[in-house]
């Protein structure tokens, strides 16, 4: 993004309601991971009032899944900060990502807003930056909207206890699955862009799992594996370090 | 409906981690301006990210995951409809169990 650019970025409550209303797809995908987590809070010994809380303070699903299968009776302290440290160190490269909105952005809003962000959100909302989207609400409205649903599903699945556990291969698990393609046919650009850093992300994760390195080393391994070989490829053309012919013009670099 | 001590501390432990996660990123990569490869490769990651979730699950999954994978990315293509494909691909996922049962 140019200079230009940046200073149109907006920060409305219509942009806030539109990220909310685009959220509302997704909470089927939320829903059986956050009765599993309602569940398995239960299951732990946790009171209704601990699962929500967690839900809300935290609201990071994979993390939570990881704490509380380690959790214990007193409370694993360290092993919780860990697992939230390894499973959530995905997200620090997100908010960079989102800088075009973000740096236009200060106080409550930029750090309230950075509170809220979690996978999908960050999703829509490089797909909204990459159609011209100058609302950076837009960022806010979808992660407050699926804390919404996040925070609501933990207690169903709580109060209904063992009665909700779906069997492993239930295809409501499918759900989360499906968003997460319906987000990526929206992301897709090119072949030449897209097509190598994506097999190698699948296929990297893919090998890490089958080696059995532990929940979230797969994820972290595939995705930075993968956009490492993007932008090895977008720039080998550009004269960029690890690319060899230097065709375009300097200024066109950062376009 | 109690909140004993020691899980409140383990819970506000894991959301300071995890805000710090969150927004000490783009506070360190903010003052630091990173590399043009660091910031391409950012610009790659959602999609790789993505990729690298679902792939495990789709590969173990067999044939109803992807007859449902399949159908999932041709609704999105034809619809551009997030929920729509969301819930054609588990329906798809549904049927293909059933049948296949």
């Amino acid at each position: 993004m140019t200079e230009t650019d940046q200073r149109r970025v907006v920060f409305t409550r219509a942009g806030i309601w539109r990220g909310a209303r685009e959220s509302l797809p997704l909470w089927l995908g939320m829903l059986p991971f956050g009765l599993v987590i309602g569940v398995l809070a239960d299951a732990k010994g946790m009171s209704l009032l601990e699962a929500v809380l967690m839900s809300a303070l935290v609201y990071a699903g994979a993390a939570q899944l990881l704490a509380l299968e380690l959790w214990t009776d007193p409370a694993p302290i360290g092993a919780a900060m860990v697992a939230a440290f390894v499973v959530n160190i995905r997200m620090a490269p997100m908010g960079a990502a989102l800088a075009p909105w973000l740096d236009r952005l200060r106080g409550i809003r930029l750090w309230g807003t950075l509170a809220t962000l979690v996978d999908h959100s960050f999703a829509l909302s490089v797909q909204e930056q990459r159609k011209g989207g100058r609302d950076a609400g837009y960022l806010l409205g979808v992660g407050l909207g699926l804390w919404a649903s996040w925070v609501a599903f933990t207690a169903l699945g709580h109060l209904a206890g063992s009665a909700v556990r779906l069997p492993p291969g239930h295809p409501l698990y499918f759900a989360a699955v499906a968003a997460f393609l319906s987000i990526m046919v929206g992301l897709w650009r090119s072949p030449r862009l897209d097509l190598g850093p994506w097999a190698v992300a699948g296929v990297v994760a893919l090998a890490a799992n089958r080696a059995g390195l532990p929940a979230p080393l797969p994820l972290v391994l595939g995705s930075f594996a993968g956009a490492a070989l993007g932008a090895w490829i977008e720039l080998r053309g550009r004269g960029m370090p690890g690319g060899a012919p230097r065709r375009m013009p300097r200024e066109m670099r950062r376009r | 409906m109690t909140v004993r001590w020691d899980v409140l501390l383990a819970i506000l432990a894991m959301t300071a981690v995890t805000y710090a996660c969150r927004a000490g990123g783009y506070a360190i990569l903010r003052s630091i301006r990173p590399p043009v490869f660091v910031e391409t490769m950012l610009r790659h990651l959602p999609g790789a990210l993505f990729t690298a979730y679902v792939t495990p699950p789709l590969v173990a999954g067999s044939v109803p995951a992807w007859v449902g994978a399949a159908v999932v990315v041709g609704v999105q293509l034809a619809t551009r409809n997030l929920s729509l494909a969301i819930c054609a691909g588990v329906a798809a996922v549904w049927g293909t169990q059933a049948v296949l049962g």
